[in-house]
């Protein structure tokens, strides 16, 4: 399976060069890049780890390329994530969130039914991934 | 009609014995037409536009209004003298002409707070809306702005999710979402219909819809409908790993059958429910109250809002429905596509969108924004846009509407030749495309089309989509369009 998370995970993955014009809007519109990887990519994970702070100081898009780079070195069968937040009033959350990097494989997700009374059912969205500690999951 | 003072000073207010003295007096003399009145911060404003009949005065309209639209009565009355009756009454303070329509009127009408209970769509509809629109003095009226004061807006509790939460939830940014309401909208059996739901948001929409008059019918009863979309849901988000949703219209002859299948819904793990406009101002808020006890996404369709929208002389305006329906607390509301098959002036449209969604709306004539709004911290509504939209206007929708939007392709996902789940992907990527090209600064308006056919290389369903469907639009003439635009604004 393909997971479908992010605002282009429709498209075929995103080059470098994409990211980088991604970024310039981000950073073009005074939103602060952040980079988060994860190998639980369950739906509802909100947290994904943290590759550092929030770059809120970082103002160029190349400086946000080499930390992206050295995430994908540390964890190159993870799915990594560039989000960037937005700290005006009364948005105060993110603006864009997209993946660019993915796992060689996606097992994807079972899902388990629990069959309640009336006809009715429990259920759970189960990652194949997570059965395995993290770390040794893709 | 005995009028009593039919001479000079039919404009002015009566002072003292000569202002209560049994009989009748024109509006004006009663005091409900004030050209010198300088309206509070406090108060709740009206703009009125009013046809009056050949020989009103348009002041004695105004004032008419003003009056019927708070203490007045066809006479006068003595005990008016136990009040504090100078400030219940409302004042009617400017009357401008509309520009290039003679005959027509707008009146700015003044309220004072405490004519009105806290925290109840209710009662501002009863007081403003409740008994004027019948007058006979008047050929025509319509209420085409409200003002609503700090002090008010306060106490209201606000859409229960909002724009930004919502998204947090569904952890979706940076992009419209999709939906789409699920067709044929009557007649298919909860399993059918089920089937629907899951190819649709399997293929890559957000969301399914229900329509304003799925509800529980011989051919699907409400509870198989629930059990078997939520299957959809959970299979659809097993697929793809992202958090879907389908609304599932609570809309009953009761309150007590809403809140029976709300609370149902939640129990089997929704995160949305939806409701009709026709269910009335109070069980909206009631509602809006149960959503945000059990943090629920509440959407609202707008069913029924044409008999009182569409005309511009008579009626009420939708951007007077959308600063109700913030108030009163609802996460969605259809409100317009600009491209679709719907009645939609793009003007007119982003004053409704501007209103659901901004923190502070500023005077706004060319889009219909006649007073400055502030929204103090209620959340913002995600506005819908639904009807005869497909993906061959994915630029015009994204230029015209934005991006805190959904995007609601029925026909345009579920009679895709290749099928549903192709015709969801279709719509995905074309939206996706679009939204990465006008990130990288691409002129999307004029460069739309070909963005959408490079997209279609790598997307066998979109190419089919844009063969299908790619020449289509809607092109008539909106009705409801703002006075302060040299000519209506055609749809694209």
């Amino acid at each position: 399976m393909r997971l479908t998370q992010g605002t282009f995970s429709f498209l075929p993955d995103l080059t470098d060069e994409q990211i980088g014009a991604q970024v310039e809007y981000c950073l073009r519109n005074g939103w602060a890049v952040a980079i988060e990887y994860t190998d639980d990519p369950h739906p509802r994970n909100s947290y994904w780890e943290m590759f550092g702070l929030p770059m809120f100081d970082v103002r160029d898009a190349a400086g946000v390329m080499t930390e992206l780079r050295s995430c994908r070195q540390v964890f190159p069968e993870h799915y990594i994530k560039v989000n960037a937040f937005d700290s005006s009033h009364g948005r105060e959350s993110l603006r864009l969130s997209f993946i660019v990097s993915r796992p060689a494989r996606e097992p994807g997700f079972r899902l388990d039914r629990q069959e309640g009374p009336g006809r009715t059912m429990r259920y759970s969205t189960h990652s194949y991934a997570t059965d395995r500690p993290t770390g040794e999951r893709y | 009609m005995k009028v009593i003072d039919e001479r000079a000073g039919a404009k002015t207010a009566k002072t003292g014995a000569a202002r209560y003295k049994a009989g009748v007096l024109k509006y004006a003399q009663m005091g409900y037409w004030n050209p010198d009145y300088v309206p509070k911060e406090t108060d709740i404003l009206a703009l009125f536009r009013i046809t009056p009949q050949e020989g009103v005065e348009p002041e004695e309209a105004a004032a008419a209004v003003a009056g019927e639209s708070s203490t007045a009565t066809w006479t006068v009355v003595w005990t008016d003298r136990l009040t504090a009756c100078d400030r219940y009454r409302a004042k009617a303070f400017r009357v401008d002409p509309v520009p290039g329509s003679a005959g027509q009127y707008f009146a700015y009408i003044a309220y004072d707070l405490d004519l009105f209970e806290p925290g109840s769509i209710a009662n501002v509809s009863a007081s403003i809306i409740g008994n004027v629109f019948g007058f006979k003095p008047l050929k025509a009226l319509r209420l085409e702005d409200m003002r609503f004061p700090a002090a008010y807006v306060k106490t209201f509790p606000g859409p229960p999710t909002g724009i930004v939460v919502e998204r947090e939830r569904l952890d979706k940014f940076g992009r419209p979402l999709l939906g789409a309401t699920v067709k044929p909208k009557l007649g298919l059996s909860g399993k059918n219909y089920g089937r629907v739901v899951y190819e649709a948001l399997r293929g890559g929409l957000d969301f399914t819809k229900d329509d304003e008059n799925i509800n529980s019918q011989p051919f699907m009863h409400w509870r198989d409908r629930f059990l078997y979309c939520m299957e959809a849901v959970n299979r659809a988000q097993a697929a793809t790993g992202e958090v879907k949703g389908t609304y599932l219209n609570v809309t009953a002859g009761t309150m007590e059958a809403m809140y029976e299948r709300a609370e149902f819904a939640k129990e089997l793990g929704s995160v949305i429910v939806m409701i009709d406009l026709v269910i009335g101002y109070t069980a909206i808020q009631s509602m809006s109250n149960w959503a945000r006890r059990n943090d629920m996404i509440l959407h609202l369709h707008r069913a029924g809002h044409s008999t009182y929208t569409r005309q511009k002389t008579h009626g009420v305006s939708f951007r007077v429905i959308s600063k109700w329906m913030r108030l009163a607390g609802i996460d969605h509301i259809h409100a317009g596509t600009v491209v679709g098959k719907l009645e939609g002036d793009p003007n007119s449209v982003q004053g409704f969108y501007n209103v659901l969604r901004e923190e502070h709306n500023q005077v706004d004539l060319q889009r219909g924004i006649f007073f400055d709004q502030d929204w103090c911290g209620l959340r913002g509504v995600m506005p819908v846009a639904s009807g005869g939209i497909h993906a061959g206007q994915m630029h015009q929708l994204l230029h015209y509407l934005g991006e805190d939007v959904v995007l609601q392709f029925g026909g345009g996902t579920i009679g895709h030749p290749m099928g549903i789940v192709a015709g969801a992907e279709a719509n995905r990527v074309a939206l996706e495309a679009m939204v990465l090209a006008r990130n990288e600064g691409r002129d999307i308006w004029n460069e739309g089309p070909d963005i959408l056919q490079k997209a279609a290389r790598h997307c066998v369903p979109l190419q089919a989509a844009l063969d299908v469907w790619g020449e289509i639009t809607f092109n008539y003439e909106s009705t409801d369009t703002p006075d302060f635009v040299p000519t209506a604004t055609a749809a694209a």
